[in-house]
């Protein structure tokens, strides 16, 4: 993907996706969203469960495949295929560029913490085994679990296992990072520690897309909030004119639930 | 009083060690030929492609709901007749044992699979990975360990079943056996012989599975 065409959405969007819909056989989830990430833009993704917000982030790497509308990388339309063909980007290159970290981690029980952050590079972009464990270790180092490097996921805590995650999605250095309520599957006490981590990133001018309940947290670190409902975007708008100051109806009543 | 005498068994123990050699033979010829047939059917039954699945389903519903003794009988006294050409008993018996093994085979194999969370599967593909990457790298080696127990077990079972190949004149331990019997009249002596000599093998081999089975259970 050396030739970049920009499209008409700016020249500082990554990542877009026009139009999407996406039902699971007769329930329609998504009923046609927009959504454009600009570079180190951060976008926060809100709204009551069943909204469709995780299902629209896992659109934007093609995770769920829209049943209609298209996701753009870098300007080039993502075809259906996993390779790239006919001058269609593939889902591979895509998702080799677009990261993702899920709620439950899943990280790969059968290999240490080190071969969790070296799979995607060794495996997918062919990076020497010598130069993918030493970017490992930095990003490890970055993430605070250096010294857990040759622990199995088995014997980390719930915080511990989702840093790992992050650092395994950094590993393939992203342009986009794609995080689907990754705090929600943790004891209270273990979130701030992998939100700390997402603000450095957000700090470093990773560009980014979160799925989260956490309001203060999306508030604080995200550029832009997308507030869905019902498979649609109802209220977008910087943190202030949303999140902190709601002026629609829903949204209030759904952020005031956070307020207790 | 039953006067035991196993003099007269020594004389014919190379026709014990001989259906023991087939036996032998027989279980592990049938495990490699099933488990290539458990694969190719797992594989078709996973594929996702309506015809396939539904093929390698009939297949695995018809070997796995008929005795393996009709089985036997019915490929070597049926289907040549229906295809019109004579096979030989020792080519009737590793077909049959192997397809019937691998029937089940190919289920133990789909439900090792299908146990590993569709999160490993997802965590896989976000980092870039194909579907056939995902599957040989995280997928497979996960299932691996899970499907082994039941792996053994089948072999195991495997291994007592080919003493069904006996009814096809397949010179097997429990066909030798036989012969034996029929030489000396000595019953007792010489299925008792029998019986120790598939202990004989099985035992150790089922000592191994459970150290193994243990092992990994302390590796989870």
């Amino acid at each position: 993907m050396t030739n970049v065409q920009q499209t008409a959405a700016g020249p500082q969007t990554v990542l877009e996706a026009r139009g999407i819909r996406k039902s699971f056989g007769g329930l329609e989830v998504l009923k046609g969203v927009d959504v454009t990430l600009a570079r180190g833009e951060v976008v926060g993704l809100i709204g009551p469960s069943g909204s469709g917000k995780s299902t629209l982030i896992r659109c934007l790497n093609m995770m769920e495949k829209p049943t209609g509308g298209s996701v753009i990388f870098r300007g080039h339309k993502i075809g259906k295929s996993f390779r790239d063909r006919d001058g269609t980007t593939g889902i591979g290159t895509l998702r080799r560029h677009v990261g993702m970290v899920f709620q439950h981690f899943n990280l790969f029980p059968h290999k240490t913490v080190l071969q969790n952050v070296t799979e995607g590079p060794i495996v997918v972009c062919n990076t020497p085994r010598a130069e993918a464990e030493e970017r490992a270790m930095a990003l490890l180092a970055e993430v605070g679990l250096a010294e857990k490097r040759n622990a199995y996921p088995s014997h980390l805590s719930g915080g511990q296992k989702q840093r790992v995650a992050i650092a395994r999605a950094l590993a393939m250095q992203p342009e986009v990072l794609l995080l689907d309520e990754v705090t929600s599957a943790l004891d209270p006490e273990l979130v701030g520690e992998v939100l700390n981590v997402i603000r450095r990133l957000a700090d470093d001018g990773m560009t980014m897309a979160i799925v989260t309940h956490e309001m203060a947290f999306a508030a604080d670190v995200a550029d832009r909030i997308l507030f869905l409902d019902e498979g649609r975007i109802v209220v977008e708008g910087k943190p202030d004119e949303t999140i902190r100051n709601p002026t629609n109806e829903r949204l209030a009543s759904f952020v005031s639930r956070f307020n207790h | 009083m039953y006067r035991w005498d196993f003099s007269v068994i020594w004389q014919y123990w190379d026709l014990f060690m001989y259906g023991l050699w087939l036996t032998v033979v027989y279980t592990f010829g049938s495990i490699v030929l099933g488990v290539l047939i458990g694969l190719l059917v797992c594989a078709a039954r996973l594929s996702g492609w309506m015809i396939f699945s539904l093929i390698a389903r009939t297949y695995q519903e018809i070997f796995r709901c008929t005795p393996l003794l009709v089985q036997l009988l019915w490929f070597y006294y049926a289907f040549p007749l229906l295809v019109g050409i004579s096979i030989d008993n020792r080519v009737a018996a590793m077909l049959t044992l192997s397809l019937y093994v691998g029937a089940f085979y190919a289920e133990i194999f789909r439900g090792g699979i299908l146990s590993i969370d569709r999160g490993q599967r997802e965590a896989a593909a976000a980092i870039g990975m194909s579907n056939w990457q995902a599957m040989r790298r995280i997928v497979m080696p996960q299932a691996f360990k899970r499907m082994l127990p039941a792996f053994i077990n089948q072999s195991v079972i495997q291994f007592k079943n080919t003493s069904l190949v006996s009814v096809i004149s397949v010179a097997d331990l429990a066909y030798m056996a036989a012969v034996v019997n029929g030489q000396t009249y000595r019953p007792l002596e010489s299925y008792t012989v029998m019986a120790a000599l598939y202990i004989a093998v099985l035992f150790p081999l089922t000592q191994i599975a459970d150290w193994i089975e243990r092992r990994l259970r302390v590796s989870d």
